[in-house]
């Protein structure tokens, strides 16, 4: 049966790892390399690694770092923040990264997502997409970010990106995140009636019941933390059997079999 | 021990070279057919879709030239996520009559999609699933069955012969997880992304696993 993956974001800006509020008043984390060992070593079921001041500058993403990052990464490695053409995937993936998370580009131009998929595969593709809440109800989607309205709602773009070959749609509250208060299970739930494809939900995970929530309420696929892993004593791994617990299947560590002695 | 890594323009090859490395295995990422002979084994990554991925391997010449590995000089081959479904003899993945795609032709059987499989869970396929085998086989030495490893896929092998099948994976419905026969394998996880476990079943594979 599949399991419902945990995975913690790592959001990077120039050298070292960072977390906001709201994606904002952003708060040094540390560097970037330790943190993906640590992960790795803890076997975690994936981890997510965003440049988030990469469309500030519009530069080319930074492959060297990926190379670095990913040499001592063997769960799979998404990487996001500032992909706007093809041939970047490419050297993404050459790099060290198994999926990429696109986003901005995505709302000029949508056929980035489609070109992505038919070259390397759907599966490739992470549809990264931010949300804000609007007083009359849904969500409207936000680019660069989180700082850019783009007028689409939230339901219709997930739709159109899972049509145009998303693999998978990351799913952030940008109100709840950071904040630790729980993800937005509504919304969650409306994108994961919207769409055949998983959703992972992130934004607002301050601990393990949230997380719960999220997968049996709303029906995420996957679910995503930052704040609750940087800043508080809860582990991907502590999460891990409170989900089992609440009857949520989870990957188990692999213990080898005993090999008969020489 | 050189491992050939396939380098036709795509997939995840750092990844596959890294886990490679990790085993103390000397990868070779290979962009030309002239140098295939160079390889004790191969491995063909993969993601994408069946037909361009093949459309890529028949244009630079690789589908004579691991036919003739695999075949010929017996050189052990591991075909990963779409490099397993590309051993088939055809693919239904983006073809354009209903005989498909013709694929490697190394195991005989068919790729299809889930929900031409009668899958009603989500696609792709993806995350860490159980994989269950019976009997063991070299391929999965010091593994337990049961064991989850990490999948992202639409389609799946459907095998002509059941013995060609090694382990299987439950979404829903029975999928492939491996295939082999004698040294051609095919594993429709991705063992460089599948943590310790997948890094055994590529120690296995080199240390020259065959069934």
């Amino acid at each position: 049966m599949l399991k419902v993956r945990i995975i913690p974001t790592l959001l990077w800006k120039q050298l070292g790892l960072v977390k906001g509020v709201g994606f904002d008043s952003w708060r040094r984390v540390g560097p970037v390399l330790p943190a993906i060992k640590v992960y790795n070593q803890r076997e975690v079921d994936e981890l997510v690694l965003m440049d988030v001041a990469a469309h500030a500058f519009g530069d080319e993403p930074d492959y060297e770092s990926v190379s670095e990052f990913g040499q001592d990464c063997f769960v799979p490695l998404t990487v996001g923040g500032g992909i706007v053409c093809l041939d970047q995937v490419q050297k993404l993936l050459r790099a060290g990264a198994d999926k990429v998370a696109v986003n901005t580009a995505t709302y000029a131009n949508p056929e980035l997502v489609s070109a992505i998929a038919s070259r390397h595969g759907t599966q490739c593709v992470v549809a990264s997409v931010d949300v804000r809440r609007r007083e009359a109800g849904g969500w409207e989607c936000f680019s660069h970010a989180g700082r850019e309205p783009t007028g689409r709602d939230v339901v219709g773009w997930v739709r159109e990106l899972e049509d145009r070959g998303a693999g998978e749609i990351l799913l952030t509250s940008i109100e709840r995140d950071g904040t630790m208060g729980g993800y937005d299970l509504d919304l969650v739930a409306a994108v994961a009636l919207a769409v055949t494809i998983p959703v992972i939900a992130s934004g607002g995970a301050g601990n393990y019941q949230h997380m719960v929530d999220a997968v049996l309420q709303a029906g995420a696929s996957a679910v995503a933390a930052a704040s609750m892993f940087h800043f508080t004593e809860q582990t991907p791994a502590e999460a891990k059997k409170a989900l089992a617990a609440a009857g949520i299947p989870v990957r188990q560590n692999f213990v080898p079999v005993m090999e008969k002695a020489l | 021990m050189k491992v050939g890594v396939v380098d036709y323009g795509v997939g995840n090859l750092g990844s596959v070279a890294r886990a490679l490395e990790e085993l103390r295995a000397r990868p070779v990422l290979i962009d030309h057919v002239s140098d295939i002979a160079m390889a004790d084994s191969l491995i063909l990554p993969g993601v994408g879709g069946f037909k361009e991925c093949k459309a890529l391997l028949d244009a630079a010449g690789w589908t004579e030239a691991l036919r003739e590995a695999a075949l010929v000089r017996d050189t052990p081959l591991l075909g990963i996520c779409l490099g397993m479904q590309l051993l088939a003899d055809f693919g239904m993945e983006g073809a354009s009559d209903a005989a498909g795609t013709p694929g490697l032709g190394l195991i005989p059987g068919q790729v299809q999609s889930l929900i031409s499989l009668g899958c009603a869970a989500r696609i792709p396929h993806m995350g860490w699933n159980s994989v269950s085998w019976y009997p063991p086989s070299t391929l999965l030495s010091g593994i337990p069955s049961g064991t989850d490893f990490y999948f992202v896929h639409s389609y799946a092998f459907v095998a002509e012969d059941p013995g060609n099948i090694i382990a299987v994976t439950d979404h829903g419905i029975p999928v492939t997880a491996v295939i082999g026969k004698g040294r051609i394998w095919g594993t429709q996880f991705h063992p460089e992304k599948s943590s310790r476990a997948g890094l055994r079943v590529l120690r296995n594979f080199i240390e020259g696993a065959s069934c």
